[in-house]
Order: C-alpha cells, then sequence, then structure tokens
C-alpha cells in the first residue's frame, strides 16, 4: 500500500498537498477493501472479536451511562419551560422520546464512542506498528491485518448499536426524572407517553445508521494506527486525527442517512 | 559435501525516494552459516534484510530463500517461506498487550500444529534455554531491556527456525549483557543448526557469532571476508571502523 509520508516540518508545496490527499484517499479505499476481503478469509478469530467487544465496547459501558442520563436530563429541562408556554406539557415525553431514538442518543453516543474507541485504537496500532509488533507479527506468517484491524472493525460496529439503544434506555429515564422533579409526573403517565410517540419508523432508522457509525469508528482508529510513520509523534499524530475525522464522518454520514431514511419512511 | 546456498540475493536495488539505499546488492549465505553484516548507521542493513524476509519490497534484484524467488510468491506461499525462518528485531517488538507466556505461544497457536500441552511444554522449555522460565507471567512493559531480548530470542526459536535474521541484538545493552546473549544466540545456532543473519555494531557479538563478516557501504559490499580479515584490514576506512573498539584475539 503507497501511503503519503510528508511529515516534514516544512510547508507542503501544493502539488504534494494534492499529492498526500490523494494517496490518502487510494489508501483508505484500499483499507476498506482490504478489511472486506479478509472479513470473510479464515482464520476467524472469533475469541479476538469477544476481547475487542469486552475492550472496546462493554468497557464504554460507564462513560455512556454518564452521558445518556445526562443528555435526557439536561433535554427534559430545556424543553419543558417552551413546552409550558404552549400549554403542551403533555407531549414533553414523546419530545424528548423522539429526539433522543432518532438523532441524540445515536449521534452522541456514536461522538463518544469516536473519541474514546478511535482514539484508543489509533494510538494502539499506531504503537504497534512504530514499536514493529505488526511486522513481528507479518514475519511470522501471521496475517496482522485480519488479527488487528478485522477483529477490532467487527467489534466496533457491532457494539455501537447495543450501547446506543442502553443509553437511549437510561436517556429516557433521566428525562423522566426532569419531568418528575418539575411536573410531577407519574411513571405510568411518562411510559404510556413515550410508547405510544415512538413508532417503527423513529427507531429502526436510529439504530441502523449506529451500525453505519461504528463501522467508521473502527476503520478510522485502524487506518490511522496501522499506517502511523514518524515514531512517538506519529502515534500522537494518529490518536488525535483518528477523532477528528471520526467524528466528522459520523456528522456527515449522518447526514446523509436521515436523508436516506425519510425518503424510506416518510414522516 | 559442500553446504548449499540457502540463500541468494541477485543485484538487489531498494530506493527510499530519490535515496539509494542498497544499490545492486548481490549475496549468497550457505546453510548453517552466521554471516555479520557491519556499515554504519543508515547504510542499509536493517533494509537488507527487511528486502530479504519481505518486509520491504526491493526495487529491482531477486532474493531465493531454499531456492524460492521470493519477490514471486503470493502471500500464502511467502507466509509457507515464513514458517521456515524468525526475526529478532532490534527492541525485541514484543506483542504489548500479551505476558510473555502469551507472546511465546501466540504463533504456535496460530500454526495449528502442536496440542495445547505441547505448546505450553515448549513454552516452558525455550523460556529455561534462555534462562527466564521466572518472568512467564510478566508483562513486556515489567521486563528490563536485556530480559526483552532474550524472551525476545525466547519467541524467535520457539517455532524452531532453519533461518534467523537478528537486526542488532545487543544495542542497548552493557557489555556483560550483550556478551550473554551473544554466547546465547551461538549455543541456540549450534543446537537448532540454523542458518543466520546478524545486522550488529557489536564486536564483541560478532566476535563470538560471525563465521563471515561484511561490510555494507554505499549501497554496496564493499568489503567481505571472516572477521579477522576485516578487522585487520589496511583499508583506512575499515581501521578507522573498527578502530574504537580493541578485539582481543
Amino acid at each position: 500500500m503507497k501511503l503519503p509520508h510528508h511529515y516534514s516540518k516544512r510547508r507542503l508545496t501544493t502539488s504534494e498537498i494534492i499529492y498526500n490527499f490523494f494517496a490518502t484517499l487510494t489508501g483508505i479505499t484500499v483499507f476498506n477493501i482490504q478489511f472486506f476481503k479478509d472479513l470473510f478469509l479464515p482464520p476467524y478469530e472469533i475469541r479476538e472479536v469477544k476481547k475487542q467487544m469486552n475492550e472496546l465496547g462493554i468497557k464504554t459501558f460507564p462513560i455512556v451511562s454518564i452521558t445518556g442520563l445526562l443528555i435526557g436530563l439536561v433535554l427534559a429541562m430545556q424543553s419543558q419551560p417552551v413546552f409550558a408556554r404552549f400549554g403542551a406539557s403533555d407531549f414533553l415525553p414523546g419530545a424528548v422520546a423522539i429526539s433522543v431514538v432518532r438523532e441524540l442518543g445515536p449521534v452522541i453516543t456514536a461522538l463518544i464512542f469516536a473519541g474514546r474507541v478511535s482514539s484508543g485504537i489509533g494510538a494502539e496500532l499506531g504503537s504497534m506498528r512504530v514499536t514493529e509488533q505488526i511486522d513481528a507479527m507479518e514475519v511470522s506468517g501471521i496475517n496482522p491485518f485480519n488479527f488487528l484491524v478485522v477483529t477490532r472493525v467487527v467489534a466496533t460496529t457491532f457494539m455501537l448499536p447495543l450501547l446506543t439503544i442502553y443509553v437511549i434506555f437510561i436517556a429516557l429515564f433521566g428525562s423522566y426524572f426532569a419531568i418528575l422533579l418539575t411536573q410531577g409526573m407519574s411513571f405510568e403517565y411518562y411510559k404510556n407517553a413515550v410508547v405510544q410517540s415512538i413508532e417503527f419508523r423513529d427507531f429502526i432508522p436510529g439504530i441502523a445508521k449506529t451500525f453505519v457509525f461504528g463501522y467508521i469508528v473502527g476503520i478510522v482508529g485502524s487506518y490511522k494506527g496501522y499506517t502511523t510513520t514518524g515514531g512517538t509523534e506519529g502515534v500522537g499524530r494518529a490518536s488525535t486525527t483518528s477523532v477528528v475525522v471520526a467524528s466528522l464522518l459520523i456528522l456527515v454520514f449522518d447526514t446523509i442517512l436521515v436523508k436516506l431514511s425519510l425518503m424510506i419512511w416518510p414522516l | 559435501m559442500a553446504a548449499l546456498d540457502i540463500i541468494k540475493i541477485k543485484s538487489l536495488t531498494k530506493r527510499f525516494d530519490e535515496l539509494t539505499v542498497l544499490d545492486h546488492i548481490s549475496l549468497n549465505v550457505k546453510e548453517g552459516e552466521n554471516l555479520v553484516v557491519f556499515g554504519r548507521s543508515g547504510t542499509g542493513k536493517s533494509v537488507l534484510l527487511k528486502c530479504i524476509i519481505g518486509l520491504l519490497e526491493p526495487d529491482e534484484g531477486e532474493i531465493y530463500i531454499k531456492d524460492k524467488n521470493i519477490l514471486k510468491l503470493n502471500i500464502k506461499e511467502l507466509n509457507e517461506i515464513r514458517r521456515h525462518t524468525s526475526f529478532l528485531f532490534q527492541g525485541a517488538a514484543l506483542y504489548d498487550s500479551m505476558s510473555v507466556h502469551e507472546n511465546l505461544e501466540f504463533t504456535l497457536i496460530k500454526r495449528k500444529k502442536n496440542t495445547p500441552g505441547e505448546i505450553d511444554e515448549k513454552v516452558h522449555h525455550t523460556l529455561n534455554l534462555v534462562g527466564l522460565e521466572d518472568a512467564i507471567d510478566k508483562m513486556p512493559s515489567e521486563l528490563s531491556g536485556g530480559m526483552k531480548k532474550r524472551i525476545g530470542l525466547a519467541r524467535a526459536i520457539i517455532t524452531e527456525p532453519e533461518i534467523m535474521f537478528y537486526d542488532e541484538p545487543t544495542t542497548g545493552l552493557d557489555p556483560i549483557s550483550s556478551k550473554d546473549i551473544s554466547e546465547l544466540i551461538i549455543s541456540l545456532q549450534k543446537d537448532l543448526n540454523m542458518t543466520s543473519i546478524v545486522v550488529t555494531h557489536d564486536l564483541v557479538c560478532a566476535k563470538i557469532i560471525a563465521d563471515r563478516a561484511i561490510f555494507l557501504k554505499d549501497g554496496t559490499i564493499a568489503y567481505e571476508g571472516t572477521l579477522n580479515e576485516l578487522v585487520r584490514s589496511k583499508d583506512k576506512f575499515l581501521q578507522n571502523f573498527f578502530s574504537t573498539d580493541l578485539i582481543k584475539s
């Protein structure tokens, strides 16, 4: 794989910037193709996938729990006065639920996930690259791409939807707590209002897009880490750019997927 | 019967952008031979090793390992050749996230040739050979530089390779550890009847290991011979290079 390696401190010329852009684009494309090629080829590293699901997914539960709770709380607290002003306080649980299920839950969970996991993968694989651990695997006749990249991307792709479902429930609990404090609404009433306001077309697109976000988090972190050059400075750069690129791509793909879901399931 | 050439390199050239690091190098290594590669920093010694093992793709030339041109092989065939070789990296390249035990068993598990019991036995036996059985449950971050080299060596030899590549095996070690590692390498070499190419700056290590030595300069093999021939050469460059270290013969 030919990669851009113009990381000197001098100012790059326009032609070098253009070359770097297209080289990176080519590199990412080849990396994605390689992923889908290796995904279906043995050996299937099931044990390593489970390990990565635990490392990257399960260990993210504490941070997303707090995030989810706060999203629900803040959203309900911010919205309550506005709904009250229009005499529509009864609609508050439904409005919060739709926001959380369709947009806030998936996107904020994905962004938190990118912050923790994409940077972690970038740093870990980057460090393995510069200390020749990936080369060591390769010279032993083991496919490092399969063992390191495929397993992580599979783990992130399947763990993010689970985290998102969990965050949605936690956020709904948070919003109930805020509504209970401000309006004294009963849990039964809140629950019925939420269930009646959410439909299949709200839930499915919200969760479906998290598979794409999970893939983005895994593949961006892996690409940045796997192709790291430039020693420890390169590892730091891989970690930081992983988060930036993954977060940006999540928001771009969110826009595309929202448009797509509205075409399939119009409101 | 004369030993066969297990590694044959023909007109190997490697460039990085405008810089030619290896310039039409030809080299043969005989089965069971220990070849030491000298050269100043940045003269392409490690690049030569990485080209031979297939980590870097040369721009020109042919590399034969066991009569197979590795540049013409697909990844599956290349991995088959790699089952007969091992590489000790300069920094040992131990897998950070795995314990010493896991580092050693990793390749054996992936190759699926041994039962779990046999793998466990091999791990203990190999750690015993390098004198570090006590470190079996330690993580790489808990090991000293010398211990890392020994574990790296153990990981390399556990697969019983026919050909070993050493990239500066004693760099960064104190003279005693350096001598210990060199003696360990030569004793393992004899026990397992391996062929080896050793890149080093360490003359003590070379003196212990080398059957033959080459000296890379300006991308070519500038000097070739036994270590004694190189050290005692009248050539000013070699005299200058070797003058900083005294070898007692």
